[in-house]
């Protein structure tokens, strides 16, 4: 039995009257990628961005259900978001890097918590930059600003951010959908390194990334999980028609 | 009469009037400007006004003025961050959040003499401040909140939502968010629009005729006591400014050169406004430049 | 030992999380209560007259005559309030038409020149400080309609021009927002038919432009009705109705400018005086009100 990170119990999702994510009941295990494939619409970004509480930005949404980190339900009023959210990396369809140096992105979460000596963020920062395979780039220009850099590379110094902070997962939202094809393969390059370490789950629209990258997958269509299982065993033989069809391309 | 003529008609019509407006801006600036600047000298800026002699300066109120915007700013600025900060991130959509809106909308539109009144009531009586800068930054406060919380509203709204959640997700608090991350890059908005609003309270004077005074004391710029009854630095002393002089020679001047002082005054009020817009126009360039600097 | 170094950071940031909510709500619970006891005492004091000091509704809204050092004491305030309605309305009026085409003008004439040139002139117009503006009314306007008018060119007409340009910014700017902000697939579709360019702005922009173009107008009325010492200057101050445009007169807020000071705290002038500034307030809330309306049609 693999060791499970991260699971939802019956999750959903309310925007209003609107219900946009349908009892969702998964397990995520660790050192793993699964993803989270569907139409556009579907419902998997919502489901990803209630993992780490992000919908409570959005006024009007409403979520119930389960979803349990370790022993601790996290989606309880009583959840310290801001604890919560060190242990959740996350990542966006577009590069969203601080506007502020390449060092001072990465070395701003770790101060933040605490971290206060020198010697040690740079440690951190190269650390997280060599893991987010941006070291040898920026090296030499960690004092420029984060703008300065490609859209690939700004998507890695992203990510690097989010390692820094240690998070034991890591949600991306199409994290390559955004980039070019050469920087959209270092990013999937990068994903197949950073699961040796993380609980990674990935929501992407593109099949063949999903199929490339990926351990597990889970299809939603219209809010709920049609199918879930091993990505190899989905995208040969899937047991519902309606995946078959997703999977095949004739619809969404 | 055919279309095409009522077109042309209509057309030479709006650019007559649109002409009208710039030679009216022209008209204005170059009578003040003509009638004001050769009247401005060192000791114009310097020295102290005199009633009934010709030859007085300005110096005194040119420094309450620029004081008084000083005091008004210290209490502004955080009052103003604080509450557009509050309407813009923590004010939940509703009744209540509509109401503060609606409210501080009525505020901004008071007349300024009203808003002078109640400092006169509330600030130079109830709370005994006095005939006083503070009184008077007190009410300028009042008169100026509610810009600046729209002026703060307008930064925080600039910021892209991504900025916000990026830095949530690092787990960072949102109070630590709002500092570090959203209010760096909402400054160039913040700040343009501060400095235009400073512009306003420079040139303010119906709100500080009852609040700030109409006189001032014998000032000692040797002495720099802020405790002292005659030093310039003294918060608690009546103050009349630059604004509320130029108002005060108009209508009750004795000096024979009343109309020369009124002028260079007003010019000197006017070019300082015109350093405030040109102030706001390059630091919000230069910050701008900065912020989206790809270097 | 990490444990506690845990706990110790919980506390941090929900002591500073709490730092920003109580600050920020510190702010605009201070700004509300400011607007609420502003109403509250210059309120109180407005009605202090009618309650304290026994002056009827129908004297001062009715009385045509001010007297307040008279055997008895006359306190007729209709010949400010008349002062106050007409100077504005007649500025709105005036400045409208201009500020209609200026923004005509910069949205859909020569958007070039009219961001070069006419931009700036109309923003420097709005830093201009209100004595500024009154200076130059007394030093031009009065003289040269002094010169022009019989009287002494102080009055209703030399009040309404200083003002028609202090609220010109005011009102080109939310004309020129408005007009910037209609959709162009409504222009062009009038252009499609063939209409000139006068027939697409009359027949097709401007009717559908109008009501955030009326919330221009009372705004800058709004500012007119309550500005004070532009006014006094050039108003003439004698407080009664005039029998033309340029007859010295009064309005609320000259009359309280010139008043306030030189009233005793308490006595009946001055608190009719504070009823004066009420009038004000409640004036302000009506053009308030009215934004308020047409920015509800605009947005239908």
């Amino acid at each position: 039995m693999q060791n499970i990170e991260l699971a939802t119990k019956d999750l959903s999702v309310f925007y209003g009257e609107k219900q946009a994510v349908k009892e969702i009941s998964l397990d995520f295990a660790a050192r793993q990628v699964t993803a989270l494939i569907g139409p556009s619409g579907c419902g998997k970004s919502t489901f990803l961005r209630s993992l780490n509480r992000m919908n409570d930005l959005i006024d009007g949404a409403q979520i119930t259900g389960e979803i349990w980190i370790g022993d601790e339900n996290i989606n309880d009023p009583k959840t310290d978001v801001v604890l919560l959210r060190q242990k959740i990396g996350m990542v966006w369809q577009r590069p969203n890097p601080f506007h502020k140096s390449i060092y001072e992105n990465i070395a701003f979460g770790p101060r933040y918590h605490g971290i206060r000596d020198k010697k040690k963020l740079d440690q951190i920062v190269e650390e997280s930059l060599i893991k987010a395979a941006l070291w040898e780039e920026t090296k030499d220009r960690l004092n420029r600003s984060a703008l300065s850099l490609s859209g690939g590379q700004q998507q890695r110094l992203c990510i690097a951010r989010s390692i820094a902070v240690s998070p034991s997962i890591i949600l991306m939202d199409e994290p390559a959908s955004a980039l070019d094809p050469v920087s959209s393969a270092k990013i999937e390059e990068l994903i197949a390194e950073l699961k040796r370490e993380y609980c990674i789950i990935i929501v992407t629209h593109n099949m063949h990334q999903a199929a490339r990258v990926s351990e597990k997958t889970a299809f939603f269509l219209m809010g709920e999980l049609v199918e879930y299982g091993d990505t190899s065993k989905m995208f040969t033989n899937p047991s519902d028609k309606r995946t078959d069809d997703y999977i095949s391309g004739r619809f969404g | 009469m055919s279309a095409k003529t009522a077109d042309k008609i209509a057309t030479a019509v709006i650019i007559f009037f649109a002409g009208i407006i710039i030679l009216i801006m022209a008209g204005l600036l170059g009578f003040i400007l003509v009638r004001g600047v050769g009247h401005i000298s060192f000791d114009f800026l310097t020295s102290a006004p005199q009633t009934i002699k010709a030859g007085g300066g300005i110096g005194p109120q040119l420094f309450n003025s620029l004081f008084l915007l000083v005091l008004t700013m210290i209490i502004t600025i955080p009052l103003g961050l604080g509450a557009g900060i509050y309407m813009s991130e923590y004010a939940k959509p509703g009744k209540v959040t509509d109401f503060i809106r609606l409210i501080v909308e009525v505020l901004s539109s008071f007349p300024s003499i009203v808003v002078g009144l109640f400092g006169l009531l509330v600030f130079v009586n109830v709370f005994g401040f006095g005939f006083s800068l503070f009184s008077g930054a007190l009410a300028l406060t009042v008169f100026n909140l509610p810009l600046m919380v729209r002026i703060t509203e307008q930064g925080m709204a600039s910021v892209p939502q991504a900025q916000k959640e990026a830095s949530l997700a690092l787990g960072l608090s949102k109070w630590k968010t709002i500092k570090s991350i959203m209010l760096p890059i909402a400054l160039p908005i913040i700040l343009t629009g501060t400095i235009l609003a400073a512009g306003r309270v420079f040139g303010e004077a119906a709100a500080l005729l009852f609040t700030a005074g109409m006189s001032s004391p014998r000032l000692d710029f040797s002495d720099w006591n802020p405790l002292s009854p005659m030093s310039p630095l003294n918060p608690f002393r009546p103050a009349e400014t630059l604004a509320v002089h130029i108002w005060k020679i108009n209508s009750e001047g004795l000096a024979p050169d009343a109309p020369e002082i009124a002028a260079g005054a007003s010019a000197v009020l006017i070019l300082t406004v015109l350093l405030f817009n040109l102030l706001a126009r390059w630091v919000g360039r230069l910050l701008h430049k900065k912020f989206t600097a790809t270097k | 030992m990490a444990q506690s170094r845990e706990k110790r950071k919980i506390k941090q940031h929900i002591i500073e999380e709490w730092t920003g909510k109580v600050f920020t709500s510190l702010c605009i619970v201070l700004l509300v209560v400011t607007i609420f006891s502003l109403v509250y005492f210059v309120a109180t004091k407005g009605f202090s007259s009618f309650i304290k000091d026994g002056i009827s509704f129908g004297e001062i809204f009715g009385g045509t005559k001010w007297k307040p050092d008279g055997e008895p004491p006359l306190f007729g305030a209709l010949p400010f309030i008349i002062g106050s309605f007409s100077t504005s309305i007649l500025a709105a009026l005036i400045s409208a038409p201009l500020s209609i085409c200026a923004a005509l003008f910069m949205v859909e004439i020569m958007p070039k020149v009219g961001r070069k040139f006419l931009q700036p002139a109309i923003e420097l117009l709005a830093g201009i400080p209100s004595v500024v503006y009154g200076f130059v009314g007394l030093s031009v306007i009065v003289p040269l309609y002094r010169d022009i008018f019989p009287g002494q060119g102080l009055g209703i007409a030399a009040g309404a021009s200083v003002l028609s340009v202090m609220i010109l910014p005011t009102m080109t700017s939310i004309a020129t927002d408005a007009l910037a902000a209609l959709p162009p697939g409504l222009k062009e579709g009038s252009y499609a038919l063939g209409a000139t360019r006068w027939q697409t702005l009359a027949r097709t922009v401007i009717p559908t432009t109008l009501p955030a173009l009326m919330t221009g107008v009372v705004l800058g009325m709004a500012r007119a009705f309550g500005e004070a010492l532009a006014v006094q200057m050039v108003i003439g101050n004698a407080p009664h109705i005039p029998h033309s445009l340029f007859e010295s007169t009064s309005t609320l807020t000259s009359a309280i400018t010139l008043s306030m000071g030189n009233t005793v705290m308490g006595s009946t002038q001055n608190n009719v005086l504070w009823t004066l500034a009420l009038i004000l307030m409640l004036m302000t809330f009506v053009f308030v009100f009215i934004v308020r309306w047409l920015e509800r049609r605009a947005n239908r």
